[in-house]
């Protein structure tokens, strides 16, 4: 008998596994360290926004301006943070504190997370046109050379994930903070009758996303070399997705940042396969909600038999 | 005093009409009193497709938490392909071509409640996989062309009686309907059960499966008339016909005092709410701010009177 847990947490890692298989299958040379590199570098991005996703939707909210945030983050990175270090860095910080605002005002007005993040998503969108109108700015050096450090063997998109999942997995899941970030998503009342400040959980969950979001920012600007506020508008949607993908739900606080991350790879892997199969571009985008829905049917079928058994 | 505010916190929808209000009468002021009557009725017509689809929108998050339908701009912009498709600029297609274009949306409602139901995934994440579909097929089904509507829908969808443009009257009807559905009938109770408790619904004897199936259809066969009409209205039917719709139909159902919580639809709401946003970016346009300060503004906007109007009181 298998065990339906272990499945359960083993399926993100298998989804890959397969996508990783059958793009190998269609293009036998994107199995190299180089052929791995290039597929897999815009997972590192999308990777990091997924987990910023993740720390809200820990706390039963859900952040719909990740996208735009991560556009304004480049932008901000390619004008300020290029031409005068000590104010760009000022100016993410005042970001990421924006993010810890957002979360109280949620939490003391007890307002939807969705509508709130909706109009925000306005205001970044806004904010990076207004900076930067048309495509433009520059990376910093030093951005550009740790995106394109190459490590011996393995390449660095691959290390940088591990590593993003592996801090974060701990954080999260083996200290005492994460506990009771979680708990606040499975149970906030039982949390705050324990004495803890639920507005204090969910206002360092929205600064870690925020946090989370300027590196997904940075690191894209190491990799495109030039802003554009519309570069990460799909974002959203992606870190959404990775994190259900990753075996997350969107209430009760049941989250996997390991998951995430592996979510966020299988999908920018899936965005290469589905290229290398040379269909029509006319589906290209269904053929990405196809996969979508086949890996959680699979996730379905095995919790299914998890409730069952 | 007392009474006025027990009135109003029964009525989350009032304050989405004074927001619509305060913001046309700033402009007025503006503009030092010309035009007001020219921009109620502008906003009437352009609002009339947010209603549309917010009405649909509304239904689906009255059923609970996490009920959501990302699908309607993939499903406004397959039911307006298909509809220009079929009638093919002929008059007397007219009729083939409503039924084709609803059909196709009644088959998006379905596959939606399918993945949801079937394969248990969660809303947010079905429609949206399900818009991908969708889209695609409108694609390679439209295949970029441009077909003008036939002409008596370009003029139903453009006509004014009166100044009030008659989409909207006939959206006033839609919307009486919905509201009538939600109080008086088996179904819009069991919509409110089931979202204020699915469990307590089910042990109460109401069938869930057939709540949410309706309603998710329903809301597609709304995007599906949203889709006709907008074509209609703009002349014929284009691929990103729909996108603006995704953020429309959800920020309105909320500004329009619904309960995200479900349980608690706001049907007046959804009429202050569309023209609340349709006048705001007027306002703005007045003022002569710039595309970009109008995005901001938007967005920052919405934030001030979602806070404004308060989240949801403590339940239980």
């Amino acid at each position: 008998m298998i065990n339906r847990s272990l499945l359960r947490q083993a399926l993100p890692f298998l989804s890959l596994a397969v996508v990783l298989a059958a793009t190998f299958y269609v293009q036998p040379r994107t199995m190299s360290y180089f052929g791995l590199n290039l597929m897999l570098q815009y997972a590192v991005p999308i990777a990091l926004a997924t987990i910023a996703q993740m720390f809200i939707i820990t706390v039963n909210d859900l952040d719909l301006s990740i996208g735009p945030f991560v556009g304004l983050v480049g932008c901000v990175s390619a004008t300020l943070l290029y031409n005068d270090p000590f104010l760009g860095v000022l100016a993410l910080l005042a970001l990421i504190a924006c993010y810890g605002a957002v979360g109280a005002l949620i939490h003391l007005r007890n307002l939807p997370s969705i509508v709130v993040t909706l109009g925000l998503s306005f205001v970044w969108l806004g904010i990076a046109v207004l900076i930067l109108p048309s495509p433009g700015g520059k990376a910093p050096d030093w951005l550009k050379a740790i995106m394109s450090f190459q490590f011996p063997y393995v390449p660095f998109p691959i290390v940088a994930a591990v590593v993003i999942g592996l801090v974060v997995h701990v954080a999260l899941m083996n200290s005492s903070f994460g506990v009771i970030a979680r708990g606040a998503g499975g149970n906030p009342k039982a949390l705050a009758r324990a004495g803890w400040s639920l507005l204090w959980t969910k206002v360092s969950m929205y600064l870690l996303a925020g946090f989370f979001g300027v590196l997904s920012g940075l690191s894209l600007l190491g990799l495109t070399t030039s802003a554009d506020a519309h570069v990460a508008d799909r974002y959203t949607l992606y870190s959404i997705a990775g994190v259900i993908l990753g075996g997350g739900e969107f209430v009760g606080g049941r989250v996997s940042p390991l998951g995430a991350v592996v979510g966020a790879l299988t999908l920018a892997l899936a965005g290469s396969f589905l290229i290398f199969l040379k269909i029509s571009p006319d589906w290209q985008i269904g053929a990405q909600g196809a996969i979508l829905i086949i890996v959680l049917a699979l996730r379905a079928a095995v919790t299914y038999g998890e409730k069952r058994a | 005093m007392k009474n006025l505010a027990a009135a109003l916190s029964g009525k989350p929808w009032i304050w989405s009409f004074v927001a619509a209000a305060l913001v046309w009468l700033a402009t007025i002021t503006y503009t030092g009193g010309q035009g007001g009557g020219a921009i109620l009725s502008a906003a009437l017509s352009f609002a009339t497709f947010t209603i549309i689809v917010g009405l649909g929108q509304m239904l689906v998050i009255t059923t609970g938490p996490g009920n959501v339908d990302l699908s309607i701009p993939a499903t406004i912009t397959l039911s307006g392909v298909v509809a220009m498709k079929v009638m093919d600029t002929e008059t007397s297609r007219l009729l083939i071509g409503v039924v084709a274009a609803l059909a196709a949306s009644f088959v998006v409602g379905c596959f939606n409640f399918g993945l949801i139901r079937l394969l248990r995934i969660p809303p947010i994440i079905a429609t949206l996989s399900s818009s991908f579909l969708v889209l695609s097929t409108a694609i390679s089904y439209g295949r970029g062309l441009r077909i003008k509507p036939p002409p008596p829908l370009a003029e139903f969808a453009t006509m004014r009686m009166l100044g009030i443009p008659v989409v909207a009257l006939f959206v006033l009807l839609l919307t009486i309907a919905i509201a009538v559905l939600l109080s008086r009938t088996l179904y819009g109770r069991s919509v409110s059960a089931v979202g204020q408790n699915m469990r307590a619904a089910w042990l109460a004897g109401f069938n869930v499966d057939r709540t949410r199936f309706s309603t998710y259809v329903l809301s597609a066969l709304l995007a599906g008339v949203c889709g006709i009409v907008l074509s209609g209205f703009s002349g014929g039917a284009a691929l990103n016909m729909g996108e603006e719709f995704l953020l429309a139909s959800i920020a309105v159902v909320v500004i329009g005092g619904t309960s995200v919580a479900g349980g608690r639809a706001s049907v007046p709401g959804i009429w202050g709410a569309a023209i609340f946003m349709y006048l705001l970016v007027t306002m703005l346009n007045t003022f002569g701010a710039s595309a970009v300060i109008r995005l901001v503004l938007t967005g920052l906007i919405i934030i001030v009177v979602i806070v404004i109007a308060g989240g949801e009181k403590e339940q239980r």
